[in-house]
């Protein structure tokens, strides 16, 4: 076996971090050439996106490790490479931290013209917290707009480093790979560990195979697992029996065991990803380690939004579409729901409006199941005047003023990198947005970092389609999570032809909710298409009405003219008609298109 | 069992900015090969031995379009294929000022029997905007040629719904029309259609159609003012003195086969509609070949003759048959569609009378909601 050849001090585990078109992709497509990992015929263009979807957005979510065999120029000798591939986005941050944490060191890719972006500095931050090595690396150095120089001097004030410590590479003409190659050996720390010691290998992915159960991706940082062994995870208490062991070469390969150093794949017949959990540490269940590896969360929901199927009978099969997704996402959550005006559904959450966006993404084209989603909601923790303390994640819960005493909601700390010149209508984006100004801090004589503490709701809203709207798509932008607050929120109902529609509610500071009353009634009455009688579109709170629009009843609907006796145009005609009718939810008395339900999402956009 | 026929020409001397027919420029050498070919593709279908047609419709485009020689040429093809003597309607499409004394009498003299004059709108300024070649006087010039050769039966038709257009000059309009004192009025809705001028323009936001609300008022002063001058609504569009209904229109309606032949024309033949190719010189060349330029056939199962029996006979205000339906179909209208009437009834849109299943002036509004609920679902035909 390859890997017993090698030393473990000739063991190197490394990740590459990187903002999002830095060039991650193709700089690790370029490594597994020069190691001689791929035939060309294998070597397709970004290797390590395997999903359609991730390839087509460009983004990293599942992760991946690639095990490679690298001779060193300089001392000869063979190198064992374990390269762990992470997510990109800011949803994903603990996943990204725990595949960190199998490795020991970190390339820094960035781009030469755009140089040191917010999602840069998070995930910077992250492989500092794990105490890694890093290896800044600029890529694109041969891009017209490269200022090579002007970037490696932001490194080197951000980290410390020399000049001579960044490495300059073009991914895309493969130049530079081999100066990173051997940084990698010479830089990036060997794997401790002792292989005699309790098991302690650490889950940092876990993916669901209907034939397999759960393959988790881990990485063996004491003691040896073998197959046939019985397992324990460590913090679900769960017990397995291991079936297979293997590495990523980059094919599956099986090996009868993983020692120090190894990061490869584990299958034990475990039927659910949550039972697998990202961060859990394995140890042997007979000889058990004293503490698991440190670092471990589970991770809870942050955004909520309802799911509901366009056609009542497809409940069961969103159900299942659910349970299948499940499987391989321990963060999605979902529970049964019920919403007078759009039926039965379900309540979901998500990690954050990206990994709703793909969920909701894979659900319609997976599936085929056409569904209303509602407008993303925070969870609000709400103590009524009674004394009672409870959550609420649905707006259409929320109680009625009179019996709340104070609603606290999600904030967050946002980072948002930009160019001097945008400071300004940064800053008013966030003002309007109820954030609260923390810090501005010059990076170089042109960038600048400014910290807003700002509620999660108003980020969940149109927050980054505004940044990059009013920065020309310059400004770059991370947050997390600080805490709960006290605000004056109210809840917003919208009522359609008289009735209340719970799928429409939303929380609102009672500061702006005249605005964004008015703001969503006139919304609305563009969005729905005239109905065959008047309805009145009213935003209220409590009994309240605060604004109100009407749509006009529907005057006339047929077609006068004859065609020259082309009747089947005019059928065709009929039959769209009628299919546009099935794809709009009866919601009362009133049909009701998709677009109204994101309305509320949008509305700021519209006032300005 | 085929007694209809729609003939299309398919030369204007000018192209409308809203007609998304099958026209070209006229051009006197394609013509004269048009003609070659549409008479190659009579002669393929019906034979040269002058069927018995109930209704003929000569329509395009513009007929009137053609010079003299070429407009006798058509004449001739068409009575040399079909009985014109004892056609109980032949109709010629016509446009104001595009034809002449002469040119009447020809059609006179070959038959034709009723014209159908494209007038529009009257008012030369809107004409002007529509792309139209001719203008208000040239309507009462022509109507003069139309009564000196004695052609009683004349339907005028008007759009509504113009850019730009108001309730009120509508309103001048159908006042214009009805002091005409015509038999037969069609008046159809602009619809702004893709490959058209008007589309271009809407697309890029320079062209704007009336308030749906204007619209609709417009529709229903039409109908108004037309039955308080005795001038019978008998199809959503259409509208006659007693007697004066057209015997051509109404087979499209009733459901009944008709041949369709020319560039671009529609046909019904049992189990099947066809189109023929649009493009002229595939036309030719294909009608020469082997006398059948049709481009495309769409089979009619059971499903969709009912399906059109209903859709297209409720434009009619006489409604449908359920006698008539029960013949066809060999079962009842109501085995079908009783939830669909229960549903449009309680809606006023639809009502019983007697034998007839009509819709309501109301429903007329609505014509396309009403319509579309008679579509069938697969499964329905099989219990």
């Amino acid at each position: 076996m390859s890997n017993d050849m090698i030393k473990q001090e000739n063991v190197r585990n490394f990740s590459i971090i990187a903002h999002i078109d830095h060039g991650k992709s193709t700089l690790a497509d370029r490594i597994l050439e020069k190691t001689k990992a791929l035939t060309d015929r294998e070597m397709k263009e970004q290797f390590l996106d395997a999903m359609d979807l991730e390839r087509e957005r460009g983004i990293t979510i599942k992760l991946n490790a690639v095990q490679l065999r690298y001779e060193s120029q300089h001392t000869g000798e063979d190198y064992l490479f374990h390269l762990i591939d992470t997510p990109g986005h800011v949803d994903f941050t603990y996943e990204v931290s725990r595949s960190l944490a199998a490795c020991d060191g970190v390339i820094l890719v960035v781009d030469a013209a755009q140089g040191i972006e917010a999602q840069t500095l998070a995930n910077l931050y992250l492989a500092l917290d794990n105490d890694l090595e890093i290896i800044p690396v600029i890529n694109k150095v041969d891009l017209p707009a490269a200022d090579p120089e002007g970037v490696s001097k932001e490194i080197e004030d951000l980290l410390g480093v020399t000049s001579d410590e960044v490495l300059w590479a073009s991914a895309k003409a493969g130049k530079g790979i081999n100066e990173i190659l051997e940084a990698i050996v010479h830089r990036v720390p060997a794997p401790e560990g002792n292989p005699d010691d309790p098991l302690k290998a650490l889950i940092f992915d876990s993916l669901y195979d209907p034939y397999r159960g759960v393959i988790a991706s881990i990485s063996v940082k004491e003691g040896t697992v073998k197959v046939g062994q019985r397992i324990r995870m460590m913090q679900t208490g769960k017990e397995f029996e291991v079936n297979e062991l293997g590495v990523f070469n980059p094919k599956p390969t099986a090996k009868d065991q993983l020692t120090v150093g190894d990061v490869g794949f584990l299958t034990a017949s475990i039927k659910n990803v949550s039972d697998s959990r990202v961060g859990d540490t394995i140890t042997s269940a007979n000889k058990p380690a004293a503490e698991p590896l440190p670092g471990y969360k589970k991770l809870n929901p942050m955004v909520f939004c309802g799911l509901f199927p366009v056609d009542a009978s497809n409940y069961n099969d969103l159900r299942e579409a659910l349970e299948r997704l499940e499987l391989n996402d321990s963060s999605l959550q979902y529970e049964a729901e019920t919403s007078q005006a759009l039926g039965f559904g379900f309540r979901c959450g998500f990690l954050g409006l990206l990994h709703m966006e793909i969920i909701q993404e894979r659900i319609e084209r997976e599936f085929g199941i056409q569904m209303i989603t509602t407008a993303p909601s925070v969870i609000y923790e709400v103590e009524s005047v009674d004394g009672e303390e409870f959550t609420v994640d649905n707006p259409s819960l929320m109680p009625d003023p009179q019996s709340i005493k104070e609603v606290r909601e999600p904030f967050v700390n946002a980072t948002i990198m930009v160019p001097n010149e945008y400071v300004g209508s940064v800053m008013e984006i966030c003002q309007k947005k109820r954030g609260t100004f923390q810090d501005m801090e010059y990076l170089d004589d042109n960038r600048v970092n400014i910290t807003y503490e700002i509620p999660l709701s108003e980020i969940v809203y149109d927050f980054f389609d505004q940044l990059k709207s009013q920065t020309k798509g310059y400004a770059s932008f991370d947050y997390e999570l600080e805490g709960y607050k006290a605000s004056n929120l109210v809840k917003m109902d919208i009522w359609l032809n008289g009735d209340t529609i719970d799928a429409l509610s939303f929380i609102v500071h009672r500061d702006f909710a005249f605005e964004r009353g008015k703001a969503i009634t006139h919304k609305l009455k563009d969005l729905i298409p005239r109905q065959q009688f008047e309805v009145p579109v009213q935003a209220a709170i409590g009994n309240k009405i605060v604004a109100r629009s009407t749509i006009k009843a529907m005057r006339k609907n047929v077609l006068a003219k004859c065609y020259g006796g082309d009747i089947t145009r005019k059928r065709k005609l009929l039959e769209k008609q009628k299919e546009g009718k099935k794809r709009m939810k009866m919601v009362g008395s009133v049909e009701v298109p998709q677009e109204a339900f994101m309305a509320v999402l949008e509305m700021d956009t519209d006032n300005d | 069992m085929i007694s209809s026929v729609y003939i299309h020409i398919p030369f204007c001397q000018q192209i409308c900015h809203y007609c998304d027919f099958t026209k070209f420029f006229y051009n006197k050498e394609l013509a004269d090969q048009y003609l070659d070919a549409l008479d190659r593709e009579i002669e393929e279908e019906v034979g040269k031995n002058q069927m018995y047609m109930r209704t003929i419709f000569v329509g395009g485009g513009t007929p009137t379009a053609l010079n003299y020689t070429q407009l006798e040429q058509l004449l001739k093809t068409i009575s040399e294929s079909f009985d014109v003597e004892n056609c109980e309607e032949y109709t010629f499409e016509a446009n104001p000022g595009e034809f002449d004394e002469k040119k009447l009498a020809l059609l006179k003299y070959y038959g034709v029997n009723r014209i159908s004059f494209g007038v529009q709108v009257f008012d030369d300024q809107m004409l002007e905007k529509l792309g139209r070649n001719h203008r208000v006087k040239d309507v009462y010039d022509n109507l003069r040629h139309f009564e000196k050769l004695d052609f009683e039966n004349v339907s005028v038709d008007l759009i509504y719904g113009l850019p730009g257009q108001t309730v009120e000059h509508f309103q001048r309009t159908v006042d214009e029309a009805i002091r005409l004192d015509l038999p037969h009025y069609s008046s159809y809705s602009l619809q702004i259609e893709p490959k058209t001028v008007f589309y271009q323009r809407h697309k890029k936001g320079k062209l704007h159609k009336p308030m749906e609300d204007d619209e609709a008022q417009m529709y229903e002063l039409l109908v108004r003012d037309m039955e308080y001058n005795g001038v019978h609504q008998y199809e959503i569009s259409n509208f006659a003195k007693p007697g004066f209904e057209s015997k051509h229109n109404l087979t499209y309606w009733n459901n009944d086969y008709y041949y369709g032949f020319g560039s671009g024309a529609h046909g019904y033949l049992p189990g099947k509609r066809t189109v023929n190719i649009r493009p002229l010189p595939q036309y030719i060349k294909k009608a020469m070949e082997d006398g059948k330029p049709i481009l495309h056939e769409e089979p009619i199962h059971q499903k969709e003759r009912i399906e059109e029996q209903m859709f297209l006979g409720l434009r009619k205000a006489e409604g449908v048959s359920k006698s008539v339906f029960q013949d066809r179909f060999g079962r009842s209208l109501s085995s079908l569609y009783q939830e669909e009437l229960d549903y449009l009834k309680q809606k006023e849109w639809i009502e019983e009378s007697g034998d007839f299943i009509r819709i309501t002036p109301q429903g007329r509004l609505f014509g396309n909601n009403v319509f579309q609920e008679f579509l069938l679902e697969d499964e329905k035909l099989q219990d």
